[in-house]
């Protein structure tokens, strides 16, 4: 005799199976009443032929239907193997590898060096859109991946939405990925930046910042998107920013902003500028390079919780992963109204930055060494090249006078400022904007003034000199 | 044949049964969706630790996460495709099926879902077209009918709805079709033939919303709602010796490519 199994607390009641039984074997139990609905009940199970049309169209996997003359056949019980390992960064933790192109001296643009950054980190993954002035990283790791050995994949994108949510779905598959673009783009990716944030996807992305708002001067510098990859994506969280200054350092600082992305499970963006990306000038490619890779789950530890950075499991290994942009627990699963889960994530996506800043935060001084400064200028990327020169006029001109530069720009290097403010009778904050980072030094020295400009044009260091020559009068 | 077990019981083991019941409405047409492509999985003999899962935001966006398992990503709206992309680019061992509903496919999400059907990227899309944003209550979507009442189109939609499967066809998709759910069989055949299929899969599954959808439209009950499709769907052999004036406000179903 056929067997009917109903699920009675799994059945909402919507009774497609009562009108779907071409038998009338099953009725709505009008008597009883079970978690708000009448049940279904198998009246007449005698004449039930099998057909599974009732168990087929439940909406709630709520019946099951066995008995000789079932139209499907059984499956093949789960014949495959389990599966192996996937692809994943290896070895975990800290490593040396041998730069991947040979050591020397290079004569290279800025977005070249900072694709060859990304290659010697052990970036395999690319996605990109054609944007100015951050195609050449694109063009420059297309030609790369081609002729280097091991699994490496580039794709250009319908647009930098689409170049984002390729680069996690990779990451997650187990790459090391990365996207470049510039403010145009920067503005489409927040959506899926601050999915990779709650999600805890390493990942670097590029921003070559150029003149805006909007389409702005596509291949004049600017400085104007400081801000925005703080606070571009909607809701609470902490993000790593580092900001090269020269071609060696667009190689350097992609290189740790890998390394960041991996040791934090992070969104690491390398703020960059026209300046720096179109700059051509000599850098040394050093033998060998640390990098760090994501560290792997042992046994049944939770991807989303347990640790302030939990280990990394990747698709495809049989983790059954439950990744997810909405609020999650520890496993993964949606906690859309517990007001614990929405806490104790936030907090720790914060706290996981802010109680690592040791490891995180990087900043340099230059000509600080006197007991006291008449002038402390502040500057970062680009900018910080001609700050410098101008620290230097006005030490030719006999102030004591230097340079503090961020190379980690969020979270800002506050205590580091501090220490070498306190000295200094006057800040003054130069950069290609009306005085985004300016905001930043002023919470730590409050009269703290800026020379800003948004004309499109690099700030040339006679610029600043003028305007702390002002001031120091 | 071997005596079938209860396929119920079968497809237990391929789901989280933790998770259930279903967030989804009474009548969904979504959970017949759902154990549509958990049996055809089932009847490859497939494991689901190979299987990823990419689903987007809405009712649809749920079908596999938490319900499935397998491994999941529940991405932002509209990006399931463009997320799905990058996994089955870098790690082509992974059998990658991306679900969403008609919002987050046709909708947010149409530049991916043409882009990738043109890159013929490996992967099968399954759109769950209720023709209604669900989650968000009842408003218009790219496919939803001409005269269909909506939360944003109180006096009928006047605005042409896509045709999804014609869509992807002209953006390169080697495979296309549509059923619905209540074409249950066929249905689970062409998944089975989608999962299979080695390039860009794109599989439309027309699915009643009898809480958004029905209750605007006269056709609340969800056993009408399922059935309507008896009369609605004509399958594309059938179609194809019926006039323009026959097939008008029909819906053709079956493999088109």
């Amino acid at each position: 005799m056929p067997e009917i199994v109903i699920n009675r607390e799994w059945c909402k009641g919507c009774y497609i199976c009562v009108n779907v039984c071409p038998r009338h074997v099953l009725e709505v139990d009008q008597e009883s009443f079970d978690h708000g609905i009448h049940p279904v009940v198998a009246a007449r199970p005698d004449d039930c032929t099998v057909c599974r049309q009732c168990e087929l169209l439940c909406p709630d996997l709520a019946i099951s239907v066995s008995g000789e003359g079932a139209g499907t056949p059984a499956a093949e019980a789960r014949a495959e193997p389990a599966p192996g390992p996937a692809p994943r960064p290896l070895p975990a933790g800290w490593t040396t590898v041998a730069s991947p192109l040979p050591t020397g001296r290079y004569f290279l643009q800025g977005d070249e060096a900072c694709a060859e950054g990304a290659i010697a980190a052990g970036c395999n993954f690319y996605a990109g859109y054609p944007i100015t002035p951050a195609s050449e990283i694109m063009e420059r790791i297309c030609a790369r991946f081609a002729d280097l050995p091991g699994r490496r994949v580039f794709i250009q994108m319908e647009d930098e939405i689409g170049s984002i949510g390729a680069c996690i779905g990779a990451a997650w598959a187990g790459a090391k990925a990365m996207t470049a673009t510039s403010g145009p783009g920067i503005s489409l990716m927040v959506e899926n930046l601050g999915y990779a944030i709650i999600t805890e996807t390493p990942l670097v992305i590029v921003d070559v910042q150029r003149a805006g708002p909007s389409t702005g001067q596509a291949t004049r510098p600017g400085q104007g998107d400081y801000m925005q990859v703080r606070w571009g994506a909607h809701g609470d969280y902490e993000i790593i920013v580092l900001s090269p200054w020269s071609v060696g350092e667009m190689y350097t600082e992609t290189i740790r902003a890998f390394n960041l992305a991996e040791r934090f499970r992070v969104p690491v963006i390398l703020l960059a500028d026209e300046g720096v990306g179109h700059l051509r000038e000599n850098l040394t490619i050093p033998p060998e390079v640390r990098i760090f890779n994501r560290i792997g789950p042992s046994d049944h530890e939770p991807p989303f919780g347990g640790r302030p950075v939990p280990p990394m499991p990747v698709f495809g290994e049989g983790h059954r992963l439950l990744v997810t942009g909405s609020t999650h627990d520890e496993w993964g699963y949606r906690r859309t109204s517990s007001a614990k889960a929405q806490a104790e994530l936030t907090a720790r996506l914060c706290a996981k930055i802010t109680d690592s800043l040791d490891e995180i935060l990087a900043s340099e001084t230059y000509l600080c060494d006197d007991d006291g400064l008449d002038l402390l200028l502040v500057s970062f990327g680009f900018t910080a090249r001609s700050a410098l020169g101008a620290a230097r006029m006005a030490r030719e001109a006999g102030y004591r006078a230097g340079l503090f530069r961020p190379r980690t720009v969020w979270p800002f290097p506050a205590e580091a400022l501090r220490a070498v403010a306190t000295k200094s009778a006057r800040v003054l904050v130069a950069e290609m904007n009306r005085g985004q980072m300016l905001r930043e030094v002023q919470r730590v020295v409050p009269d703290a003034r800026g020379y800003g400009k948004t004309d499109g044009e690099v700030i040339a260091p006679g610029e600043i000199w003028a305007a702390a020559k002002e001031w120091l009068r | 044949m071997s005596a079938n077990t209860a396929t119920t019981t079968s497809i237990r083991e391929l789901i989280r049964p933790e998770v259930f019941p279903s967030t989804m409405c009474p009548g969904c047409g979504h959970g017949i969706l759902m154990g549509a492509i958990l049996r055809a999985v089932d009847e490859l003999g497939w494991d689901m630790r190979r299987m990823l899962f990419v689903s987007g935001i809405g009712c649809a966006g749920w079908i596999p996460s938490p319900h499935f398992a397998a491994d999941t990503l529940h991405t932002t709206h509209g990006r399931p495709v463009a997320f799905a992309t990058g996994a089955a680019l870098f790690n082509p061992d992974l059998r990658v099926v991306v679900i969403g509903g008609d919002g987050d496919i046709a909708a947010i999400g149409g530049n991916h879902l043409i882009h990738a059907a043109r890159r013929n990227v490996h992967m099968t899309v399954i759109c769950a077209n209720n023709q209604i944003y669900g989650m968000t209550g009842g408003q218009v979507t790219p496919t939803t009918d001409i005269g269909t009442i909506t939360a944003t189109t109180p006096k009928g939609n006047e605005e042409p709805p896509f045709d999804l499967c014609r869509l992807v066809e002209g953006a390169g998709a080697s495979f296309v079709a549509r059923w619905s759910v209540y074409h249950i069989r066929p249905l689970i055949r062409t998944l089975k033939d989608a999962f299979q299929h080695a390039g860009f899969a794109f599989v439309e599954v027309l699915s009643p919303c009898p809480t958004q959808w029905g209750r605007r439209n006269q056709l609340a009950d969800p056993v009408a709602l399922l059935e309507r499709y008896k009369d609605l769907c004509v399958p594309q052999d059938r179609a194809a010796k019926m006039s323009a004036e026959e097939l008008a406000g029909k819906v053709v179903v079956g493999r088109f490519r």
